[in-house]
């Protein structure tokens, strides 16, 4: 009984100094643990289910820009260019707070979905994406060496069977470096998502300042969640090319003679 | 249409506001950016880390992240301090001074990697060069550095403009009363969101498609006598 009851005096000493002395009231934020886990998750699940959607929206789309469709090419570079040139917040506000405007939509089957923060944002969001996607995926496909496209005629390829083995997989690779910059733009982009109230990671920070009057520990505790966040998906990503890249990699010179193949492992140093 | 030409002063009023805002802390942006790059490019490991560690921070933490912190924080310390010395009561940082300052300070982080990269294409035998002719480190910088660095820095310069022209955006969320915002309250009380929050689409679309043109002309002036493949 002494025993918990001096843990019980020590925990409550911590509290205080943390809410009194120290400059970052660390246990509110840990009190709030669940919150900032579901924050994440949400963050998560827009991120993730936006690049899903909006990067099998962009392989047709970039397939259209790179072969110069005569008529959907103009449309869908209108559709790029209109999306990569304005800011992802402006393109938010007008699917949430805009669309409302008009009664057709008002009076649509789909309005109990566009008027819910998350769709409208998870939509602001495919749209977003895909537009980068789009023109990252054609500069890749625009950059296919064009050998590898005769070789595969000469294969007797149909087009189609050239884009899906030959022309796609080799421009997935070569866009992986740029796509990676996407994702973390895109995970930086949605914080924007915490302004038409939709409790993502930076949504979370808001409510727990607001709570609590706080200045910025709930801001504090989303940085450092979003900045782990962006460390994990660059590993990822390091990763990725590391796997997927490794044939246009330079050889590296150190590791042995003119040995073809996996680098060879690096000597031990004698014990 | 008409609530629009009604409204068009004070939308007109927001772009200026946002103009302004993006060019001023262009301006600091660039200075951190160079002095970010020099740090990161000098043989001071103190300086170095500075540099890492600045450049690390803001492309690892959301704009608009950074920019609550630095704005709730900041003017916290800012009171903290004053209550503290006695020397200042109750103190609100002017919107727009804080967003030039926050927008600055982020984009900084991003201009620095471009002019460190722009610096290091810059063949280094030009800069020994410089030295055997006798010419002092700011005539260095002056004649051969500079209009190299801005040559090679320009294509990133070109992309960094462009986020750094749609993050203004961002700095409606601290309140101040810049394009986003002006036209969102237009839309408010003419009970015509789209058509006002479209036009402050447009206005934006117009800015980066000038900037475009403008930035790529400026690469052609400054690539003359380069070869391209």
């Amino acid at each position: 009984m002494a025993e918990s009851d001096a843990s019980g005096g020590m925990i409550e000493t911590i509290r205080q100094f943390s809410a009194e002395s120290s400059p970052i009231d660390f246990v509110i934020i840990l009190e709030h643990g669940d919150l900032f886990l579901m924050g994440l998750v949400q963050t998560v699940a827009l991120v993730g289910l936006a690049l899903v959607i909006g990067g099998a929206l962009s392989i047709p789309l970039s397939l259209i820009r790179a072969y110069r469709h005569p008529v959907l090419n103009p449309i869908v570079w209108v559709y790029t260019y209109t999306f990569r040139g304005t800011p992802l917040l402006l393109q938010l506000y007008l699917i949430y707070y805009g669309l409302g405007q008009f009664e057709a939509v008002r009076e649509s089957f789909l309005w109990p979905i566009m008027r819910d923060a998350w769709w409208c944002t998870l939509f602001a969001f495919v749209l977003n994406t895909c537009a980068y996607t789009t023109e990252i995926l054609r500069g890749a496909i625009d950059a296919t060496p064009w050998g590898e496209v005769e070789a595969a005629k000469a294969a007797g390829m149909s087009p189609a069977t050239r884009v899906r083995r030959i022309i796609l997989p080799s421009a997935f690779r070569r866009a992986l470096p740029q796509y990676s910059n996407e994702v973390i733009f895109m995970l930086h982009g949605s914080v924007v998502a915490s302004t038409v109230t939709v409790q993502d990671i930076l949504g979370v920070g808001w409510t727990l300042n607001g709570k609590y009057y706080l200045a910025y520990e709930g801001f504090i505790a989303a940085a450092v969640l979003y900045a782990l966040l962006v460390w994990g998906i660059s590993r990822l990503f390091r990763y990725l090319e590391r796997r997927y890249l490794s044939h246009l990699r330079p050889r590296d010179g150190s590791s042995g003679g003119g040995k073809r193949g996996p680098k060879a492992p690096s000597p031990q140093p004698a014990t | 249409m008409d609530q629009v030409v009604a409204y068009l002063p004070s939308i007109l009023n927001g772009t200026l506001v946002t103009i302004a805002l993006a060019l001023l802390s262009l301006a600091l942006a660039v200075a951190l950016g160079l002095l970010g790059a020099w740090a990161k490019l000098s043989d001071n490991p103190g300086a170095n880390r500075l540099g890492a560690a600045y450049t690390t921070l803001i492309r690892g933490i959301p704009a608009l992240v950074m920019m609550l912190l630095l704005f709730y924080g900041g003017q916290e310390i800012v009171n903290r301090v004053g209550s503290a010395t006695g020397l200042w009561e109750y103190y609100e940082i002017d919107h727009f001074t804080a967003g030039v300052f926050v927008v600055g300070f982020i984009m900084g982080a991003y201009y620095t990697e471009t002019f460190r990269g722009a610096y290091l294409s810059i063949p280094r035998g030009q800069i020994e060069a410089a030295t055997a002719c006798g010419m002092t480190p700011p005539l260095i910088f002056r004649r051969i550095v500079w209009p190299q660095l801005v040559r090679y820095a320009l294509p990133g310069f070109t992309n960094n403009w462009l986020v750094h022209l749609k993050e203004t955006a961002l700095v409606s969320v601290l309140g101040l009363e810049e394009l986003v915002r002006e036209s969102f309250v237009a839309g408010r009380s003419t009970r015509q969101l789209f058509t006002f929050i479209f036009v402050a689409l447009v206005i934006y679309l117009i800015l980066t498609a000038l900037s475009e043109t403008g930035l790529r002309w400026l690469d052609r002036r400054y690539s003359r006598g380069v070869r391209r493949a």
